[in-house]
């Protein structure tokens, strides 16, 4: 029996490396998506704790970063710097918030309706295709538009209803194919539960499709309220890059020049996107690991010197 | 002594499209009884309608019509009455790289059935328990910590047994349990199948497109084709002296070393 002698040897490779058990694809994407975006988090925790607050009035108006400074006064002398900071914790608390109502509310759709079919699932799939269809950003501006007191809540649930639709589709269409593998019906055999099998044989398998849902969900999210809070309907009482955009609009600081005002907000928005994105990308390379290929393979072509195919006789000509 | 009896049981299914719902016949009107300590060989070509049975048997679909009595009781399909059926009847699946979840550890696999039958309540109790299940398959304790991806299909359908033992079944279900494997590493799995029936008393289902093997490890033959058994009886008969057309033809099918080619 040849398992038999495979396996001392095998447990004793195990041994060598205990920890290595799966190969992480450690790809700079994902390590410059997660360094931009944790600086970006971590300005935003700690930093309403040290600056001031946003709202202090001076009469030191509208002055360039300096003096004490570092990004300068709005209008009204209030610190860019400050506001930013609580701008950045809004924004973020409202992405994290999105993201976890949407992804709570797509895994069930989703995931649940695949599972147990019939007409739980045509029911789910009507719920999903309908909410598919509504155009999102006009629902959410009509819908805040109706709504008197807006509180962070309200506006993270309104883009939260209108951004789980998608992901429950792409993630019923996953689960269907789960829920006929082998390893669901062993553990049916098995005796487990259907609540269990969902959680703990179904759910961990879509992991890297739900974590790339959800980091979606967070940028839509972003970029979603600070749609919102720049055209006035934003969450009212609290700082957002939106709504530092709204002031500086109002504030007419294109006009004056005041760059130190409108520029950090847009710019962390798009800073931010685009860490999350590069997320996003490095999570697709995970479930598809063909696309890390491509990637290595165009890679490679480029780190290729051009002399290097000059010196293949034959090549050059067959090619052209 | 446990039996377990199939009585004239039907499974259709409704096939979508068109205008009339039309319906498919897997199985007809099959009727054959397993028992504890033998092994009956379920034989037929891909689409007769086998791995109907093993599902209808394992409760993952209900009959048409017919009945399944375990013991002569009817097999009741929900709540603690199929948890029990679920304890004394288990299976092995055909493709160990699909029957094993490619995120749990082996020792994840054997653990729930342990737990979920009350074979094992501790922690350490279950190490005990998935240790000694791993060794009865003749594989390292040790690998209880790795992941399915990480082993050979012939140690995963060892795993698969394990995991189909540990509710320490009456009647066991062997889907195909070798034809996704290598051929090199088949009868190793098919003998440890047989020392397991012997040493446990097992009543064994083995389903499998294999003439030889079906001959060689059990006791009775069924011949199914198209959704019916069209030949039984004691293995050596069954093929030594076929009655049916479809035997016949599958039996002269079978290479067969001793008959001499007339060149």
């Amino acid at each position: 029996m040849e398992q038999t002698l495979e396996a001392p040897r095998a447990s004793a490779a195990a041994a060598v490396q205990p920890k290595k058990r799966q190969r992480r694809p450690r790809s700079a994407k994902l390590m410059a998506g997660l360094i931009i975006a944790g600086a970006i988090a971590l300005f935003g925790i700690l930093g309403p704790l040290f600056l001031g607050d946003p709202n202090a009035i001076s009469n030191d108006t509208l002055a360039a970063p300096g003096n004490g400074m570092l990004l300068g006064t709005t209008q009204t002398g209030q610190d860019v710097l400050a506001q930013l900071a609580h701008a950045t914790r809004g924004s973020l608390t409202i992405g994290v918030l999105v993201g976890a109502m949407a992804i709570v509310a797509s895994a069930f759709f989703g995931i649940v309706g695949a599972y147990i079919g019939g007409w739980t699932d045509e029911t789910f799939s009507l719920i999903t295709n309908v909410m598919l269809v509504i155009p999102g950003l006009p629902l959410v501006i009509v819908i805040s538009s109706y709504v008197p007191d807006k509180g962070l809540l309200l506006i993270a649930g309104v883009l939260a209803l209108t951004s789980w639709a998608g992901g429950a589709r792409v993630l019923r269409a996953v689960t269907l194919s789960l829920r006929n593998r082998d390893y669901v019906a062993a553990s049916r055999v098995s005796g487990e539960k259907t609540w269990r099998i969902l959680m703990v044989e179904i759910l961990p398998n879509l992991m890297p499709i739900l974590a790339s849902q959800m980091v979606f969900a967070v940028i839509f999210a972003i970029l979603g309220e600070a749609g919102l809070a720049f055209i006035g309907l934003g969450a009212s009482g609290t700082w957002t890059w939106g709504s530092m955009l709204f002031y500086a609009q109002n504030g007419l600081a294109l006009r004056l020049g005041a760059w130190w005002w409108f520029v950090p907000p847009g710019l962390l928005i798009a800073v931010f996107g685009a860490a999350l994105s590069l997320i996003n990308f490095s999570i697709d390379e995970i479930i598809n690991p063909k696309l890390r290929d491509q990637t290595l393979a165009a890679r490679k072509r480029w780190n290729t010197p051009r002399t290097k195919k000059l010196t293949v006789p034959g090549t050059e000509k067959t090619s052209s | 002594m446990s039996t377990l009896e199939f009585h004239n049981v039907v499974k259709e299914y409704r096939l979508r499209g068109g205008w009339h719902g039309r319906t498919l016949k897997a199985v007809k009107d099959v009727s054959f009884a397993i028992e504890s300590g033998k092994t009956v060989a379920l034989v037929g070509q891909s689409g007769s309608g086998k791995s109907t049975i093993a599902k209808l048997l394992m409760q993952l679909e209900r009959p048409t019509s017919g009945q399944i009595l375990f013991d002569g009781v009817p097999v009741q399909n929900r709540g603690a009455g199929l948890r029990q059926y679920r304890r004394d009847v288990q299976m092995v699946f055909q493709d160990p790289f699909a029957s094993l979840n490619p995120f749990h550890t082996v020792g994840h696999h054997l653990a729930r059935p342990l737990k979920l039958h009350g074979k094992a309540k501790t922690a350490e109790e279950t190490d005990v328990a998935v240790a000694e299940l791993l060794t009865r398959v003749r594989l390292d304790p040790e690998m209880a910590a790795k992941h399915p991806h990480e082993m050979s299909g012939g140690q995963r359908q060892r795993v698969a047994i394990a995991r189909a033992l540990a509710p320490q079944p009456r009647i066991l279900v062997a889907d195909e349990p070798v034809s996704m494997l290598d051929v090199s590493i088949r009868l190793g799995v098919l003998n440890l199948l047989a020392d397991l029936q012997r040493a446990e008393n097992l009543g064994v289902l083995y389903i499998t497109h294999d003439l030889a093997t079906a001959r060689h490890f059990s006791d009775e033959i069924l011949v199914m084709y198209q959704g019916e058994i069209v030949e039984a009886g004691p293995s050596d008969e069954v093929i030594l002296n076929p009655q049916h057309p479809y035997t016949q033809l599958l039996a002269e099918a079978a290479p067969n070393p001793e008959k001499r080619l007339a060149l």
